[in-house]
């Protein structure tokens, strides 16, 4: 494998990678919204 | 008439099953053959730009807008998309979506019953010993496909099996729509999702890590060089439109955007529920699939044992049921059926997870404006999906199958996305359309996403959606050029045989519907168009119907 392809696939993998995670933890650590605040205008 | 007592169970529930609606066979078939013909590494350029200005604005917008109809009793796009634009139109604008998605779950069910079938083979070691030809063989024997067409006589593909499989696939779609939405598609993502990821980890280790394979005679079997053929940037493509319109394209298909399940399936949020956040991780969990999993198992392995020559020649969707039982015969009979189990149940599972978010337009179409059950309604969507299925399956070879994915597959996920961004940053108007999409974010979105949104986004499919229709013949840059010279010098325009134009009226085709009295494949093709038509006539007469009764009861209640 060349050195372009390589840096080219790990860094875009790696990425997408950490943004995946990153907002599925954000989703996971986010407590849910009480009743009250879903009935608020 | 709005059913609102229905609701997704958790949070992460509603992610994997907004996932598991983008997660398709296209993230495993299709990404990888597209960037391989537009550019190789390259391709990811336009791709990530053709995200952030396309497809993340139209996540938000259409998480958004299904929330904004859901809180007001709207369940399926017709009347939520009524509910922002004023004029009878975005109604009917609206039914374009649940005649998409009928179509589309029409073939795609059949596709998915080949994935169902072909786990099955694999679990029976069905494949084991036999070489490319007789895999393909398998494959042609199952589809009931004939080969080449028979002069002066009709020419039915009836695959038993591939029927049998059909209809049990069906069935198990209909069974688990018909359990709604908590008890049905959402057990169904959290089980499915986790499965496919885990699978597609295993066969992408394997594609990366396989190397030289010693096929005999091949100095290209390489998983690497496949690898290498795929991400090695060639910056000069990019000058080339036809690669920022496929990598425009792919971020269509992959994101399930301009079809109306994102909207159905956003209804069911309570007002202040987040979309911001939930929109980017089922977004990005998508994307991981796609470029993390998805570039690095069919090329890379195909590669690793047809050489690179051989996959720069057959590279396309086929490769998934023709190819890859071969490919995993080459693992030993062991790591070959586990292979075989992971690659089709992780289509199987992408599969489903997208026709159930394609069957609840309908659904929720049924229940809020008819009083249906789900039930009654999923039960009525089987008995269409049958009928929109069978000519594709019995007339596979005469292009009906290829019909359908050109117009309700391709060009009605454009002229949706076109229709809805314009609705939502210029007639229900983006200062109302950004409160949507921040109310109750649990993300700060950026503020430049405000100009996107009502400028780019709508400019960029607008572009797409116009060259797609005049493509002129081969559609390279040169090509442009010299059909524009053709226009003004001799009046003439040299239509791609995939424009819009060409397609619809034939053009670069002789029409002929019967030779010798016999229908030709143009018939069948016209028949295929006419059917989807009349489908599209009846749901907006359906629509029609509904507007008139929510007419009366307002009429009745003001008096």
């Amino acid at each position: 494998m060349s050195t372009s392809a390589l840096i080219l696939m790990v860094s875009v993998q790696s990425l997408v990678t950490v943004v995946t995670v990153y907002f599925l933890m954000r989703v996971l650590k986010t407590p849910p919204k009480s009743e009250s605040e879903n009935t608020e205008n | 008439m709005a059913k609102a007592n229905e609701g997704w169970g958790s949070r992460i529930g509603l992610i994997l099953a907004m996932a598991g609606n983008a997660v398709g066979l296209g993230n495993f078939l299709r990404f990888p053959v597209q960037a391989i013909q537009n550019g190789g590494g390259t391709f990811i350029i336009p791709y990530f730009v053709s995200f952030l200005l396309m497809g993340i604005p139209l996540l938000w917008i259409e998480w958004s807008m299904g929330r904004y109809g859901g809180v007001r009793g709207f369940h399926s796009t017709p009347f939520i998309l009524g509910s922002m634009g004023k004029k009878r139109m975005w109604k009917y604008v609206g039914t374009f979506a649940i005649f998409t998605n009928l179509g589309i779950i029409s073939y795609y069910t059949y596709i998915e019953s080949w994935t169902l079938s072909y786990t099955l083979k694999s679990i029976f070691q069905s494949f084991q010993g036999m070489n490319i030809h007789q895999v393909e063989g398998v494959f042609d024997q199952y589809a009931g496909i004939h080969g080449s067409l028979t002069d002066n006589k009709i020419d039915i593909n009836i695959p038993t099996w591939g029927l049998v499989a059909f209809f049990v696939t069906l069935a198990v779609n209909i069974y688990i729509l018909s359990k709604g939405l908590s008890s049905g598609i959402e057990k169904v993502a959290k089980i499915a999702m986790p499965l496919l990821v885990l699978f597609g980890i295993f066969l992408a280790i394997r594609g990366i890590t396989l190397g030289h394979t010693g096929m005999p005679d091949c100095s290209t079997c390489n998983s690497q060089t496949g690898l290498d053929f795929l991400w090695t940037p060639d910056f000069s493509s990019l000058a080339n439109p036809k690669i920022w319109l496929a990598a425009a394209g792919q971020i269509f298909f992959t994101l399930s955007v301009g079809m109306g399940t994102i909207h159905c399936y956003a209804a069911y949020l309570k007002k202040n529920d987040d979309v911001a956040l939930n929109a980017m991780s089922a977004g990005w969990m998508n994307e991981f699939v796609e470029i993390v999993l998805g570039a690095s198992i069919v090329i890379p392995i195909a590669v690793g044992y047809m050489g690179l020559d051989w996959v720069k020649e057959n590279a396309g969707f086929m490769m998934a049921f023709k190819t890859m039982p071969y490919l995993f015969n080459q693992w030993g009979p062991i790591l070959a059926t586990l292979s075989g189990i992971a690659w089709f149940g992780l289509l199987f599972f992408a599969g489903i997870t997208s026709s159930l978010a394609m069957g609840t337009p309908f659904i929720g179409f049924m229940e809020d404006e008819f009083g249906w059950s789900r039930k009654k309604g999923a039960l009525m969507l089987g008995i269409l999906i049958m009928i929109l299925a069978l000519p594709t399956i019995f007339f596979f070879e005469y292009g009906v199958f290829d019909e359908y994915d050109y117009w309700t597959g391709t060009v009605a996920l454009v002229v949706f996305a076109l229709a809805e961004v314009i609705l939502f940053s210029w007639v229900f108007g983006l200062n109302k359309g950004w409160k949507e999409i921040t109310r109750g974010a649990d993300i700060k979105i950026p503020g430049i996403y405000k100009f996107i949104i009502k400028w780019v986004t709508p400019i960029f499919i607008l572009i797409i959606f116009l060259t797609a229709l005049v493509k002129p013949l081969h559609g390279e840059l040169p090509d442009w050029q010299l059909a524009f010279h053709q226009l003004f010098t001799k009046g003439t325009w040299p239509w791609a045989d995939d424009s819009i134009i060409a397609q619809l009226f034939h053009l670069n085709q002789k029409v002929v519907w019967f030779d010798h009295g016999v229908p030709t494949g143009m018939f069948f093709k016209d028949m295929a168009r006419f059917l989807l038509l009349f489908t599209f006539l009846g749901l907006s007469y359906l629509t029609h119907i509904a507007f008139k009764k929510r007419k009366t009861s307002s009429k009745t209640l003001e008096s």
